[in-house]
């Protein structure tokens, strides 16, 4: 019989790491997990609670995978949740990944948005020089800048923005983006994060030529480009995406204005 | 000159005999006219409610052996009436609108909804396996099927199809009830009621335990209910079940089909599955000496 790989595998949770009062790391073993590409995702099952699409972090044991989930509606409270030795279900990863350009990269992440940017950052090519910018409403929720810096000692700068200004740069984090852009020398634009942030990420970086892509996150059921709930115009997030061009983003009247619904129903951010 | 894959289904004029079938995307009219560009003769919707149904929670849609796929959507859709206002923007975006009530005045409230939109057809949703008091339970009631067909009918002037699936009742009832109403094609089948359990932990992986098996596993018993409504004869039907290449269509068009329609198989982003599959159609029309659709329909029963 020919096993499906759309039907979750069972991983045993291995280590949860606390990053934020709010936001958990778990750590399983998983060699095709492992080796995601930046921007693809896994369908995660907590089992009886739920699944939910998550971006699948980078660990520093090889051969591991992890997914780092704040604590928001009934399944990712129960992934949060779920303790050292506990089962998840996965499946995936799916989609499609950044196109990671030489040079000078600029990346732009908030909150869980840092995940994809985090593998991104392991992927790289060593002569690329990278400066992420971490945004973050409060110091207590900065998290992986020192798992940065550790996973890339060189070609690294590090980069904290604080609304309230408690830590790092006081301001949004598409604020410190604009600012870096002005400054120039970037050939690159990656950015994953609140759609509004993100945005403005593709706005400021097209409005001076410089290459930009986005990860873009949308309600979804099902991962695989059949139930439709994550169409943003004509694209699917799932099979299309989840990474999409500046130049392509900027033609969407979804993007950063509407999402579709459990329901399907159009609904402005 | 190549073949022409144009298709009638009754009185629904088709440009190729590939449709999108009900539930698969369905919520977007940018993304119909993604599938109509890639060559799909007909979109039909996503099965539309009076109401907004927001669905079952996750895990709703999961691969299943052998090349299957199961789920448990639970109908998710916007409503009727929000649908209605999102198609009226999109006028140059034809569809068939698939809708799924309980009992008449369901349906006809939702048809009046309608009148201003570009639907070209109605499908009839009498057989969805895993929602309570609609769907396969309406279709189980055999005289309520004829009810509703009747009232559908008597509301538009539209072609009216109706989708049946396996049940508890002889779905061959359930067809002759909407032919005897005046339906003007048959889809079938719909997703046949299945569960899958997670060995390691001893889970039901669908958050509704049981959803609907569709892809290649269902795709000879689909085979074999059109070729059983072909025999019963009287009725055009749209074949569903299992197709994802050129061969699948071609058999299902001689067990009977005037078109088909295509939903598991665009899994993993195959949006091109329609225009590959008419040009399989095409190839294999040319080979045999067709110079019609029409002229192979129902042929293997002519063997």
């Amino acid at each position: 019989m020919q096993q499906n790989p759309n039907v979750p595998s069972v991983r045993t949770v291995l280590s949860v790491t606390d990053e934020t009062p709010t936001v958990r790391t778990l750590e399983f073993a998983d060699d095709i997990l492992a080796s995601s590409r930046p921007g693809q995702f896994a369908m995660v099952w907590v089992p009886r609670i739920g699944e939910l699409p998550m971006s699948v972090m980078v660990s520093e044991t090889r051969g591991n995978a992890a997914f780092t989930v704040r604590v928001h509606g009934a399944t990712s409270t129960g992934l949060y949740n779920t303790p050292v030795g506990g089962a998840i279900g996965v499946r995936g990863p799916y989609g499609n990944s950044f196109d990671i350009r030489r040079g000078r990269a600029l990346l732009v992440g908030g909150g869980t948005g840092l995940v994809p940017l985090m593998r991104l950052i392991s992927q790289a090519p060593d002569d690329l020089e990278i400066t992420l910018l971490m945004g973050a409403r409060t110091s207590d929720e900065v998290f992986f800048g020192q798992r940065a810096a550790r996973m890339r000692p060189d070609r690294l700068d590090v980069v904290v923005t604080t609304d309230d200004g408690t830590l790092g740069v006081a301001g949004n984090v598409a604020d410190e983006a604009a600012r870096r852009l002005g400054d120039g020398g970037f050939d690159a634009v990656y950015t994953c994060g609140p759609e509004l942030m993100m945005r403005r990420v593709v706005d400021e970086a097209r409005s001076r030529g410089v290459f930009v892509q986005a990860s873009i996150e949308r309600v979804m059921k099902c991962g695989l480009g059949i139930c439709g709930s994550c169409c943003m115009d004509s694209h699917l997030v799932c099979t299309d995406g989840t990474v999409f061009d500046g130049d392509h983003l900027a033609k969407s009247g979804d993007f950063g204005y509407a999402y579709r619904s459990k329901s399907g129903k159009s609904t402005p951010y | 000159m190549p073949v022409p894959l144009s298709t009638n289904v009754g009185p629904l004029e088709l440009e190729s005999p590939t449709m999108l079938a009900s539930g698969i995307l369905g919520i977007s009219t940018e993304v119909f006219g993604r599938i109509l560009g890639e060559g799909a003769g007909a979109v039909v919707t996503k099965s539309l409610s009076t109401e907004p149904w927001e669905g079952y929670a996750n895990p709703t849609v999961i691969g299943a052996d052998n090349g299957g796929m199961l789920n448990a959507v639970g109908l998710s859709n916007p409503g009727a009436a929000e649908f209605a206002s999102m198609l009226k923007k999109s006028p140059d975006v034809p569809v068939i609108v698939s809708l799924v009530g309980s009992a008449e005045p369901d349906f006809e409230a939702m048809v009046s909804e309608f009148k201003d939109c570009n639907v070209i057809g109605y499908e009839l949703n009498l057989s969805c396996p895993h929602v309570a008091k609609v769907g396969l339970e309406v279709g189980d009631d055999v005289e309520l099927v004829g009810r509703i067909v009747g009232a559908v009918k008597r509301a538009t002037p539209s072609p009216v199809m109706a989708k049946v699936g396996l049940g508890s009742a002889n779905y061959m009832d359930t067809v002759t009830a909407a032919v005897d109403a005046g339906a003007d094609a048959i889809t079938a089948i719909n997703t046949i009621r299945a569960m899958a359990i997670d060995a390691d932990t001893a889970v039901p992986v669908l958050s509704n335990k049981f959803g609907g098996l569709s892809g290649a596993p269902i795709k000879p018993i689909a085979l074999r209910c059109v070729y059983e409504i072909a025999e019963r004869g009287g009725i055009p039907i749209i074949g569903c079940g299992g197709i994802s290449t050129w061969r699948d269509a071609v058999e299902f068009i001689l067990a009977g089909a005037s078109a088909v329609q295509i939903g598991s198989a665009l899994s993993g982003g195959r949006t091109g599955v329609f225009s590959q599959v008419n040009a399989g159609i095409g190839r294999y029309m040319e080979q045999k000496g067709h110079s019609a659709i029409s002229g192979m329909v129902g042929l293997a029963a002519k063997s």
